[in-house]
């Protein structure tokens, strides 16, 4: 492993060209970059905001997990910040012009731009200073804008971009083609067939691609295809989906939920990936669209698609008017009495909750305006014995992410990922040593790989080990009764 | 790995090879031993079961079917994470595909 500080991977110039970028650093990238800066800021009124209110309070200064976990000043997120708000009052106010050292206004020269691309390369645009700062600045507009800024010269990230360019191209981020994805499906569909009685269940459970018979379109992570620990809670849908007699499918079109785009600060790339979206359901003919266990997708899905792709538009292939959780849609099932959940099947466990970032700041869930932390909470704690919170200030709005959000999860980064699971490792050592927890629950594919991997090699707790991350939907999965089962 | 690297074809920033075709039984065994790793039987029912999986499906399998695969082939006592993480201490989908000549799979994963 590199140690820190490391500088991520630049994205290959193919895949640059690809997404419609220079290959590798243009020679006038001076000039382009502060251009560009200049447009973003001026079509992206949050972030002229951002560029003028900051008024160096220091509530935020210790409230990153990358400031937390690294130690390093330049990951406070005014400090972040103050990166790109600075060349921003160089070029763009009258002091910064004509007396820049009266105003902190600095030069885009080289040792600035590698020192842009290092530390907007340390956010995963989780926005917890967000929370904690008196005037609502938002970091990940900051970094979201200056990692466009540097793909447009060149200096594009090679995970994030490798991304973005393979669901444009193959419709998802790890780039499995309609056989890959049916063959399997179909071996999932084996597995199922193995553990289930079909007596008992009423039927084999099924995970339909592409059915055009279908009400609900269900639209996951592809990790949810391919990875561990995520496959199971795909099971544990495909399993609450046939007992509540949903008609769905998967699609082979929209075959990921992520939207990528988002995060690397592509809006182009991210209208065009949200669209899938919406033209899979209208070749579907489904009338809701529900969106998986995946943060990186709720962000865009829950509060973004409609200005994306169009009301009108979106709103013609969903009933509801605009893309649902998938917590949304079991919680619905559960308390219309459509699916029957018995805590005592995931007896021995017990279980805390990950709020991810992205759900907890930057979507909405349900009705109600907390939604999205007491969803996913009454479908758990109606699937297990014990639950149990971690400290306050760990949880709800003020969760940490996990430290692999929003481009930070390849194995280049991986010395930034081990420092920036501190603040979760230590909360999630507290409820360990005090409360025996056994699992730690999630509803974002990259928490659940990130967690899995990196929780073990954090100098926490060796207790942090033995720790199973596990999906919401397999603990529902696990708690769930067969159709014509009592509850005696 | 700095004398082997007169003789290794094209690979990206992370060890994986550009292209299929340049891949040989030697160079997945020179890869392996700059792992200090000797491929063995063993890895090379997962690394061709690999490779027969990529020419079919253009993308490495998950990890679930890899196990179920090398179990139903090779054994059950083959069939399981733990067994692939001793031939394959960094992961099986990433080590092995690397060692295969097969591109790294990328994603939330």
């Amino acid at each position: 492993m590199k140690s820190y500080p490391i500088i991520p991977l630049i994205a290959e110039s193919q895949t640059s060209e690809s997404l419609g970028y220079p290959g590798e650093l243009v020679d006038d990238w001076q000039s382009k970059a502060i251009a560009r800066l200049g447009e973003l800021v001026r079509n992206n009124r949050a972030l002229a905001v951002f560029m003028d209110t900051c008024t160096r309070c220091g509530a935020c200064a210790d409230k990153c997990h990358y400031g937390i976990g690294t130690g390093d000043p330049n990951n406070m997120p005014v400090a972040r910040q103050e990166l790109l708000r600075s060349v921003w009052r160089r070029h763009f106010t009258f002091f910064g012009r004509y007396l820049p050292w009266l105003v902190g206004a600095r030069d885009l020269d080289r040792d600035m731009l590698d020192t842009w691309y290092r530390y907007f390369h340390q956010c995963s645009e989780c926005r917890r200073c967000a929370v904690f700062c008196p005037k609502g600045i938002d970091t990940s507009e900051i970094t979201m804008a200056g990692r466009e800024v540097l793909a447009s010269v060149g200096l594009g990230q090679h995970y994030s971009q490798t991304i973005v360019e393979k669901a444009a191209r193959l419709g998802n981020n790890l780039g499995m083609k309609r056989p890959a994805i049916a063959n399997t499906l179909d071996s999932l569909e084996e597995d199922l067939a193995d553990e289930l009685d079909e007596a008992e269940w009423g039927g084999p459970v099924r995970l339909p691609l592409d059915d055009a018979s279908a009400d609900v379109l269900v639209v996951v992570p592809s990790a949810d295809f391919f990875a561990e620990p995520h496959v199971d809670g795909l099971l544990g849908l495909a399993k609450v989906l046939h007992v509540a007699g949903v008609r769905w499918t998967l699609s082979s079109e929209a075959s990921e939920a992520a939207n990528f785009a988002l995060f690397a600060g592509n809006v182009e790339h991210e209208r065009r990936q949200a669209q899938r979206l919406v033209d899979a359901a209208r070749a579907l003919g489904t009338t809701r669209l529900v969106v998986g266990e995946c943060g990186h997708a709720w962000r865009v899905a829950g509060t973004r698609l409609a200005a994306l792709v169009g009301a009108h538009r979106l709103a013609s292939v969903t009933a509801n008017a605009g893309a649902e959780h998938v917590c949304e849609l079991t919680h619905e099932l559960w308390q219309a009495g459509r699916i029957r959940l018995d805590a005592s099947r995931n007896a021995g466990k017990v279980v805390t909750y990950h709020d991810s970032c992205n759900v907890a700041r930057g979507a909405r869930m349900g009705s109600s305006a907390d939604g999205a932390f007491t969803l996913p909470r009454d479908l758990l704690t109606a699937s297990v014995d014990r639950f149990v919170e971690m400290p306050r200030g760990s949880t709800h709005r003020e969760t940490f992410c996990c430290g692999g959000g929003g481009g930070m999860l390849s194995d280049d980064q991986m010395q930034v990922r081990v420092q920036g699971v501190l603040p979760r490792a230590r909360a999630l050592a507290t409820v360990v040593s005090t409360e025996q927890v056994t699992h730690l629950a999630s509803i974002c594919a990259i928490c659940k790989t990130q967690l899995s991997t990196v929780l073990p090699m954090a100098a926490v707790d060796t207790s942090l080990e033995d720790i199973e991350i596990i999906s919401l939907h397999t603990l529902i999965g696990n708690a769930l009764l067969p159709p014509m089962a009592s509850t005696e | 790995m700095q004398q082997v690297t007169s003789v290794m074809p094209e690979t990206d920033a992370e060890g994986y090879l550009r292209r299929r075709e340049d891949w040989s039984r030697e160079l997945a065994e020179t890869m392996a031993a700059a792992d200090d790793i000797v491929l063995t039987d063993a890895h090379w029912e997962v690394i061709e079961f690999l490779q027969d999986y990529y020419t079919q499906y253009e993308i490495a399998p998950a990890i679930r079917i890899l196990t179920k695969q090398i179990g139903k082939r090779f054994g059950k006592e083959k069939g399981n994470s733990r067994y692939l993480y001793e031939l394959f201490p960094r992961g099986p989908a990433k080590q092995a595909c690397r060692y295969a000549g097969l591109p790294k799979p990328t994603g939330c994963v």
